[in-house]
């Protein structure tokens, strides 16, 4: 490897390794999530078109501002959050790891210069039974010491909760697991949405992708009721789903109930509830002029059908009473579209009560088809949210691992302390990994505490 | 004896508290300073009760639920959060001043409320009957609370850090001897935060586990979950900030003023301004 190099391969390194550029990225990340909430993210082209026109539109699409979370240059900040906030800390993990599981257990003069917190007790007597006594000392009122010898000196070391230094590197690995939770999610999980009709049963959904997956068993909706409050305002949206393995009801999973914020799982695959509609027939009859033929025609909300001069009809609305449309009629009634082969279209209203009325609009239209409107079958669809994430239970165990570690990070601190036993003296030494304030308290009690132990000792 | 009468009695004490921590600030005299903490503990304790009572009182109407739901209940939940973290950092560090700097906010939420906004209690939309509601709602608004005080101990910081830059001297007698030294400010700031920035991991965390329980999606980008990633990632820049040379003190204030407008952007503005998943809280 040459200089050159050496040297590029260094200042990759620290820009990674750099706490700036984590400041940079994440005041980036903040600044540049506000455009996606600005802009209103995934609608149909038209939309955009009709607010901000088609030039901007051009631009902005290819920018990624429709789908700004997903756009590469999200992505890449997102990536390079990732290795920065790796590379951080592999950086400095063998330092931290190297504190420990290597302690030093030793109070030498340099440590001691070090320490915020130092204290000096007199002391007198053997030495053999003052430090099994300032050991044991130790071991009730703070943590079990180990003990070495150096020169004749004697060193006790203790320590509380080392491994607390390890809960910021808890925090960031759990970052990096809900990344891989997520990813995870969108390459084997989907997301899609399917409306069954009352007493129907369907086994494929539709994707957001637009495309069809098949369920590889059907689900049944036996009935969608809309409880009310008494203001009118809606209490409960519920479906009862029935899920059918060829064609058989499973017994656990016959008749269940599906709500708002309660949605039932089948193989882990989830179904929730999320829209409702009227999926009810439209019974017609369609005649000749002369009133010779008459053929039944039943349609559903969402279907059209052929008339015999080759138009499609479809129904726009129902109603049973068509005077609060219509003043001067009543009874019940259908609005109908009807597109002509040649292309022109139009609404017709379709009268039950007035037979007369729509043979009057058959003679305008010289199409010679009369059409009667025979009334409906009401019928409701449920609209379901469906969702399989595999990935999902990695998310949660990140999710976990971010909250202990946060709180273990900020609340929790590796205490040491060391008594270095001489001739005439103890010497105590303190240090703390976060919170010196409320650390230096502790440590005073404890020196008060040893004076005070040792000179009812000596009492005794 | 009803709610609606003790939230009036919470804002009023409010008030006189505000300007016993103010009269506090100007006049040193000891007796303001006890008024103004007294008038906070009562106001809390009223509100505690109001808020029990306003609880009890949706039962006895029949639409029973924990009063969380709309934007009346947020903010005078909101404010009470705000007076319980002020108060636990003042047993904690006995700093009272800050309370000059932290009972507007708690007040300017409690006016609004009872003036601006509409008090009646309304039945739970099938999207909210949740037991996640309360615990997301809970967390996140204690988060929101913690940054409410760490910013008003940020103003006092800039306002500490610019008098001490003059030059002057923060004799005894004057309203600056009043404050604490930067050091300290600095250091109370970082611990509002070091409430706030779990509590509001933990929000987000619910919200994703309600989301993902009652939509099959825990993320989904909608404006308002953006926004509090946004809040979240200000936290993050500032926790760091404090590790980082050159961005310490002042900028690190700034970075938890900003915070906190940001986290009242999630909370107000993304209902007023934008539009998305969660209608709760909008308009009336
Ligand atoms: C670009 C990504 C990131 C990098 C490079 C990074 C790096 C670091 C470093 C080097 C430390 C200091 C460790 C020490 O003092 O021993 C730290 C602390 C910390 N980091 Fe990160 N970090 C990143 C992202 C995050 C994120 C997204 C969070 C979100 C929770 C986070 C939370 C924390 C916390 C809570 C601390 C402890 C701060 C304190 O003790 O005041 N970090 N980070």
């Amino acid at each position: 490897m040459t200089t050159q190099q050496r040297n590029f391969l260094q200042s990759l390194r620290d820009f990674f390794c750099s706490l700036k550029l984590t400041l940079f990225l994440l005041i980036s990340l903040a600044v540049l999530s506000i455009i996606g909430t600005i802009i209103p993210q995934g609608r149909l082209p038209e939309e955009y078109i009709a607010q901000i026109g088609p030039a901007r539109m051009k631009i902005y699409t290819s920018i990624g501002f429709f789908d700004m979370y997903h756009s590469w240059w999200f992505i890449l900040l997102l990536c390079l959050l990732t290795i920065n906030l790796i590379s951080c800390s592999i950086k400095r993990l063998p330092h931290i790891w190297k504190i420990i599981s290597q302690p030093v257990t030793v109070l030498g003069s340099s440590l001691e210069k070090s320490l915020a917190n130092i204290a000096t007790i007199q002391i007198s007597g053997d030495q053999k039974v003052l430090k099994e006594e300032i050991s044991l000392f130790l071991k009730n009122e703070f943590a079990e010491p180990i003990m070495s010898e150096t020169d004749g000196d004697v060193h006790l070391f203790a320590q509380k909760m080392p491994w607390c230094r390890l809960s910021v590197y808890v925090v960031h690995l759990s970052v990096i697991v809900i990344f891989i939770g997520a990813i995870i999610g969108s390459i084997f999980g989907y997301k899609g949405y399917v409306n069954i009709p009352e007493g129907e049963s369907v086994s494929r959904i539709m994707l957001r992708s637009e495309k069809e997956l098949d369920l590889g068993f059907s689900l049944r909706l036996e009935q969608f009721t809309v409880a009310k409050y008494a203001t009118g305002a809606p209490k409960e949206f519920k479906s009862i789903l029935t899920v059918l393995e060829n064609g058989r009801p499973v017994p656990d999973y016959t008749n269940a109930r599906v709500i708002v914020n309660d949605p039932l799982t089948y193989k882990g695959i989830t179904f929730y509830q999320s829209s409702y509609g009227n999926a009810g027939s439209y019974f017609f009859t369609v005649s000749s002029m002369d009133g010779k033929t008459t053929t039944p025609l039943t349609l559903d909300s969402n279907s059209s059908a052929t008339l015999p001069d080759g138009s499609s009809m479809h129904v726009l609305e129902a109603t049973d009473d068509v005077s609060q449309f219509i003043p001067q009629y009543s009874g019940p009634a259908a609005q109908v579209e009807i597109h002509t082969p040649e292309g022109a279209s139009e609404k017709v209203v379709v009268f039950a009560n007035f037979p007369e009325l729509n043979i009057q609009h058959a003679k305008e239209h010289k199409n010679g088809l009369v059409l009667q409107y025979k009334g409906t079958q009401k019928k409701m669809y449920t609209g379901l949210q469906v969702a399989k994430d595999p990935g999902v239970w990695i998310v949660w165990i990140g999710c976990f691992l971010m909250v202990c570690g946060v709180y273990s990070a900020f609340f929790l601190s590796h205490r040491r302390i060391w008594v270095r036993i001489q001739e005439g003296a103890a010497t105590m030494g303190g240090n703390v990994s976060k919170n010196q304030g409320a650390f230096q308290n502790t440590f005073d009690d404890l020196v008060a505490k040893l004076n005070n132990h040792l000179a009812k000792e000596k009492q005794q | 004896m009803n709610s609606s009468m003790l939230f009036n009695i919470t804002t009023f004490t409010y008030l006189v508290s505000m300007l016993a921590f103010f009269a506090f600030l100007a006049s040193r005299s000891k007796i303001s300073g006890t008024v103004a903490i007294s008038c906070a503990y009562g106001g809390l304790l009223a509100q505690t009760v109001a808020i029990g009572l306003r609880w009890k009182e949706s039962y006895d109407m029949g639409v029973g639920h924990a009063p969380l739901s709309n934007l009346y209940e947020s903010v005078v939940f909101f404010s009470w959060t705000i007076v319980l973290i002020y108060l636990l950092l003042d047993i904690k560090y006995t700093y009272r001043v800050i309370g000059a700097f932290v009972m507007p906010f708690a007040l300017l939420g409690m006016a609004w409320a009872q003036i601006g906004l509409n008090t009646g209690i309304e039945p739970l939309v099938p999207a909210l009957q949740s037991n996640w509601l309360l615990y997301h709602v809970i967390t996140c608004f204690l988060g929101y609370a913690a940054f409410a005080v760490a910013c008003g101990i940020s103003i006092m910081y800039l306002i500490r850090a610019n008098h001490d830059e003059n030059g002057q001297e923060a004799g005894d007698g004057s309203m600056m001897g009043m404050f604490p030294p930067i050091k300290v400010l600095d250091d109370l700031n970082y611990r509002s935060i070091m409430i706030g920035f779990p509590l509001l991991t933990l929000g987000i965390i619910t919200g994703a586990a309600w989301a993902n329980y009652a939509w099959g999606t825990y993320w989904s980008w909608d404006p308002k979950e953006t926004w509090s990633l946004i809040v979240w990632f200000v936290y993050a820049a500032f926790l760091h900030a404090r590790i980082t040379k050159g961005w310490v003190g002042r900028r690190a204030a700034w970075l938890s003023i900003i915070g906190f407008a940001a986290t009242i952007f999630c909370y107000l503005g993304v209902n007023l301004f934008l539009s998305g998943l969660h209608s709760y809280g909008g308009g009336k």
